[in-house]
């Protein structure tokens, strides 16, 4: 008997490492050691065999059994493994095939530049304000000491509606209404940005729509030199650290001293290149102190307060920061215009 | 205003700097040189030559044979094809080797057989505009006059050894519209002295006044007037230095008495006028406002109809000038002209202004006028003037100036104290310092106590106040020496406003959603602005003279101008847009405006052609009115408007397409459209289909939301029962969902549509929808009872009110 046990584990082993899958394997499994299986018969005619025969057989059944039941199980693992690695073969892709495209859509350099420049001057203490479109020819022009027969109306033709309204011309009246609503209070802490129209035939460099940011800053005892720390903060927070600012004087009628704000060239580190015509320098911003009828009008004593204010073009910087070469294209909305600025 | 850098020098002592530092410094001291122009630009070899023989080319009819002298005792022979080549004539004789401005190398040639060997030119062809040339050399050569000495360098002769400075003036630095204006600024750059032109001449024993007498009716608008009268001249040309000064400065040289009044402009920024004494028909000078619709020609020779708002200057009887704006043509100084009568006079910036304007004629003399002259020059000017007309116009000087003086004599003072400026600037200087450049400002200072005050020139007309004053000190101290501090008072938090904080929320989602955002024009044809309105527009905003048709009126909807997009970029077969714009529209009033219009914040979007691409996958989604519906759905969510607030009912907007648009309801009020464009429309715009959806943000940047606050995760599971019913084609899967909800109670969670079939396994003319419900108790577990009992109220709802069947 004890050979028999010998041969079915011959036989055994024999057809589980044939079995070429985990049903083969099964099926050599119930076989073997299954209740009906050549083993359970072998245990089964034990009762006629002697008692010194007995365990030894019985004995021998069990470590057959055993090692069978061993390497079903060792091949089952292994049949396991490959039929996983024969899964996965199957479900392997291409990797170089494009994803799927998440859409991003961009948002508009001048939007960038407006948002960029309010942070900064948010981080500065500012607040943001805006005003309308369609202003009065008070706020736009009177209330900034450019009554009717001023000359410096010239510089800036305008959109009439009426004989009392128009398009403004800048954000400044957003100041001269702030102003007013502070009632002759400071700290006023503003930057206002939006559009303004003047009358322009457009082209690579005019608008007759284009957007501003206007700034103004009135407290008790501001001084110029207040206003060139001030800018000075903003152009670096802007530009970049390395870059220079240099004032040069000039004419607002509703500033005094006013100022005009110049960046080193950013291309040619102010050595002077095309862009900066030369020069080595970049005009970027209008400002001065703020005139005192101005003050006045909107309520501040000139004699308590004082203040400066400034203003940028955000086509300009746009322009400036990202190299672009015609201000039509901020408003021709070509989406190949329009999708480079998605990493803004 | 072109300011000859050799001319400059002529008044103030700049040392050895070049034209490039001179502009510098003026430029740094707030006038500022726009550009520098090189006259000469590097133009070399080209010598006054005189032509001793000039004969007919024998093989060429337009040319001719030059022998041409230049100097050295050798003739040239060239060849000369201009019609005005003459043998006598001292010329601009390019010789080879030579460069002309344009980049023509001259060189030894031969022209239909016979040689040449250089270029007689035309001042053209030495770079200078055809605009500056003298009438009688614009189609030919240029000839110089018979003193010029031949053999030296000819761009010697024509002054071009010289550089142009082009100043860019703010409108309060109308001093500098004169040379000896800038001269003053340069000196007070420098510290140096101004050195003004010196003005002798000799007077003739008979009376001006006996000639001509002048009388004022408008002392506002006229404070002084002189006349001068000059007999016996002869007109010619002008000498070539003045000629040449008169070409750096951009004007044309005409003749001598004409260049004078134009040169003497130049130098004192003072407006001249010569009227032909015999020709102006009186003796007598009257200075009037003119008649409503009088009418005089100008030396243009246009007529025009004056108005009372105008000033004139009249013989007695008829207007001879449009007083400091342009001459009259009948009182013209002319070839045979031998006597004039030289008006300098000072006339109100406002009067001048106002004519200037109306009748659009802006001259040398209007536009000083108009920024305001220096009202104590005039004389000075005046008698410049006549020195140099008795020195080259050979005339014979009337004693004495005819005179009206209402001028006030009086100096504006401006008091303050240097504790004062240096407030202002944030500076540290001794007074001592400030005096010192008030004095090269020419400003007279004296000091009491501790204040200045400081007595004006009257040149400089736009300082008035203290601060004028703290910008000349500014200036001239050097605005880079200013300190750099930053603001001692109160510190403040900066801040958007909470309608700015929404703004950037919406841009911010609709990038992320794939939308790239637009910036229009606001103005736009009044077409246009009848378009895509969101309510009845009772009136627009036009402008009263607009540039074009096309902006005239101010949008009034974003949609027509987004359609004008979409169209622009499928004409470059980009078929695939989706943008959106933020922006304002103007609402105006019933017949006309009287306040300022209603600006009214939009959000418009625009999709059109697909919205996902998947090529290799062979997966395409185009829009479709869900596209357009999820974007504004997805707007009220970030904007933390309640879902159950907002409605959609079917829109009658005649621009959108009957099946496919909605009007936007917020809490039952309409407050803006999405869906397609109407097939007409889309044809009209030549655009393929595309989704559209406005809004009125107004009505949602202010809306107040509860602010983020946590609620407990359920704790006792949920059950899900799913539904498919068979409802009427016509009933919308809102009014099922709203049974659903109403019917579920309480225990209902949330609702989700998961399936919408119309086809064969459904009977005609009926629909299935399928739901997933889910229901929960936050307090306990739901027994299996619970959910039946609700669930069957919930179908049996359904079926009472929608006759909603549970699909088979």
């Amino acid at each position: 008997m004890i050979e028999r046990l010998q041969e079915l584990k011959q036989e055994a082993l024999q057809e589980i490492s044939e079995s070429g899958n985990v049903k083969d394997l099964d099926h050599v499994r119930v076989k073997y050691l299954g209740k009906k299986g050549p083993i359970t018969e072998v245990l089964r005619g034990m009762g006629k065999l002697s008692a010194e025969e007995r365990p030894l057989v019985g004995q021998k059944a069990n470590e057959v059994r055993e090692e069978i039941q061993t390497n079903v199980e060792k091949k089952s693992t292994e049949l396991e493994e490959k039929a996983l690695e024969e899964r996965l073969e199957k479900e392997s892709v291409d990797i170089t095939l494009p994803g799927r495209e998440i859409k991003q859509g961009a948002r508009h350099p001048l939007t960038a530049v407006v948002e960029e420049i309010e942070d900064i001057f948010i981080g500065l203490g500012f607040q943001v304000t805006e005003g309308p479109e369609v202003e009065t020819d008070y706020y736009n022009f009177e209330a900034l000491n450019l009554p009717p027969e001023h000359p410096a109306r010239d510089m800036q033709d305008s959109f009439y509606i009426t004989n009392d309204m128009l398009l403004r011309t800048q954000t400044s009246p957003v100041q001269a209404r702030t102003m007013e609503k502070h009632q002759g209070k400071g700290p006023v802490k503003i930057v206002c940005p939006g559009k303004v129209y003047r009358r322009d035939d457009d082209d690579a460099t005019h608008s007759h729509q284009f957007m501003q940011i206007e700034g103004l800053f009135v407290d008790k005892g501001v001084r110029m030199s207040d206003l060139k720390g001030v800018l000075e903060a903003f152009v670096k927070k802007y530009f970049g650290a390395e870059r220079e600012i240099r004032l040069r004087p000039s004419f607002f009628p509703f500033t005094e001293p006013s100022v005009e704000v110049d960046v080193s060239c950013g291309i040619c580190g102010g050595k002077g290149c095309r862009v900066c015509k030369q020069s080595g320098w970049i005009e970027v911003l209008g400002s001065g102190m703020v005139h005192p009828r101005v003050l006045e009008m909107s309520g501040f004593d000139p004699k308590v307060y004082s203040g400066f204010a400034f203003g940028m073009g955000v086509e300009r910087f746009a322009l400036l920061r990202y190299g672009i070469d015609d201000i039509r294209h901020f408003y021709t909305n070509d989406i190949r215009f329009l999708d480079q600025f998605k990493w803004v | 205003m072109l300011v000859s850098y050799q001319w400059l020098k002529d008044y103030v002592n700049m040392g050895d700097l070049t034209p490039e530092e001179v502009a510098e410094k003026l430029t740094r001291g707030g006038v500022e040189v726009d550009v520098i122009h090189p006259r000469s630009q590097g133009l070399a070899n080209v010598t006054v030559g005189y032509i001793e023989e000039c004969v007919q080319h024998p093989d060429a009819d337009k040319l001719r044979i030059c022998q041409v002298n230049t100097g050295e005792g050798e003739t040239s022979q060239i060849i000369c094809g201009a019609p005005n080549v003459a043998a006598g004539q001292r010329v601009a004789v390019a010789r080879p080797g030579a460069v002309l401005p344009g980049g023509v190398k001259i060189k030894k040639t031969k022209l239909r057989g016979e040689h040449s060997e250089g270029m007689i030119c035309s001042l053209q062809e030495l770079g200078i505009e055809q605009k500056l040339v003298a009438k009688e050399f614009i189609e030919g050569i240029y000839v110089f006059p018979e003193d010029a000495v031949i053999g030296e360098d000819a761009i010697e002769q024509l002054g071009m050894h010289d550089t142009v400075l082009e100043l860019d003036l703010t409108p309060n630095r109308a001093d500098c519209l004169s040379m000896l204006g800038v001269a003053y600024e340069m000196a007070a750059l420098l510290d140096q002295e101004v050195h003004h032109p010196g003005h002798t001449f000799m007077e003739a024993e008979e009376e001006a006044s006996d000639r001509v007498s002048v009388q004022i009716d408008v002392p506002k608008d006229n404070p002084y007037y002189n006349a001068r009268i000059i007999k016996n001249i002869t007109i010619g040309p002008s000498p070539l230095w003045m000629q040449n000064r008169l070409t750096a400065a951009g004007i044309r040289p005409i003749n001598n008495v004409v260049d004078i009044t134009n040169y003497v402009l130049l130098e004192y920024g003072q407006p001249l006028h010569a009227f032909d004494l015999e020709r102006l028909g009186s003796k007598e000078i009257v200075v009037r406002r003119a008649a409503n619709g009088e009418k005089m020609t100008t030396l243009d020779n246009v007529e025009r109809t004056l108005s009372d708002e105008y000033m004139v200057i009249t013989n007695g009887k008829e207007p001879v000038a449009l007083a400091g704006v342009m001459g009259g043509a009948f009182s013209e100084v002319q070839d045979d002209t031998t006597s004039i009568l030289l008006e300098a006079a000072y006339f109100s910036p406002v009067r001048i202004r106002k004519a200037s304007r109306a009748l659009g004629l802006r001259s040398e003399a209007s536009v000083r006028y108009e920024k305001g002259i220096d009202a104590e020059r005039v004389e000075e000017a005046s008698d410049r003037a006549v020195s140099l007309l008795a020195k080259y116009a050979g005339g014979k000087v009337l004693k004495g100036a005819v005179e009206q003086d209402y001028r006030s004599n009086e100096r504006k003072t401006i008091i303050t104290t240097p504790k004062r400026l240096n407030e202002i600037l944030g500076t540290e200087l001794a007074a001592e310092e400030m005096i010192a450049i008030f004095k090269r400002l020419g400003l007279e200072v004296k000091t009491e106590e501790t204040s200045f005050i400081i007595t004006i020139p009257s040149r400089r007309p736009d300082l008035m106040i203290e601060e004028d004053l703290a910008e000349e000190v500014a200036r001239l101290y050097g605005y880079d020496r200013i300190p750099t501090t930053l603001p001692e008072g109160v510190t403040t938090p900066g801040s958007l406003s909470y309608s700015q904080v929404r703004r950037r929320k919406i841009r911010r989602y609709l990038e992320a959603s794939g939308l790239d955002e637009a910036i229009t024009y606001s103005l736009t044809s009044p077409e246009k602005a009848s378009r895509f309105l969101l309510d009845d527009v009772p009136g627009t905003v036009a402008v009263s003279m607009p540039m074009s048709e096309e902006r005239s009126t101010m949008r009034t909807s974003l949609v027509p101008h987004l359609l004008d997009v979409i169209q622009y970029n499928q004409h470059r077969q980009l078929n695939d847009a989706a943008l959106f714009e933020l922006g304002s529209v103007f609402i105006g009033e019933k017949g006309g405006l009287n306040k300022q219009p209603r600006e009214t914040m939009m959000l418009s979007v625009v999709v059109t052609g697909n919205w996902e691409t998947h090529l290799w996958q062979g997966e395409k989604k185009r829009v479709d009115f869900y596209v357009i519906k999820g974007i504004v759905e997805g707007l009220f969510n970030e904007l933390k408007i309640p879902a159950s607030d907002v409605h959609y009912r079917v829109s009658d907007h005649p621009e959108l397409h009957p099946g496919r648009s909605a009007d936007v309801l917020l809490n039952g009020r309409k407050v803006g459209f999405a869906g397609q464009v109407h097939p007409r429309i889309e044809k009209e715009w030549d655009i393929k289909e595309t989704y559209v959806f406005q809004v009125n943000m107004d009505e949602l940047l202010q809306l107040d939301v509860d602010d983020v606050s946590y609620k407990q995760l359920p704790r006792y599971p949920s059950v899900t029962r799913d539904i498919a019913l068979v409802v009427d084609k016509t009933v919308s899967a809102a009014e099922v969902q709203e049974v659903i909800e109403k019917a579920g109670g309480k225990l209902l969670n949330h609702v989700t549509l998961f399936d919408v079939y119309e086809g064969d396994t459904v009977e005609a003319g009926k629909k299935s929808l399928a739901f997933s419900i889910v229901y929960l108790d936050p307090n306990r577990t739901l027994t299996d009872e619970e959910v039946t009992n609700v669930h069957d109220r919930v179908l049996t709802e359904l079926e009472e009110k929608l006759q909603a069947a549970l699909r088979k």
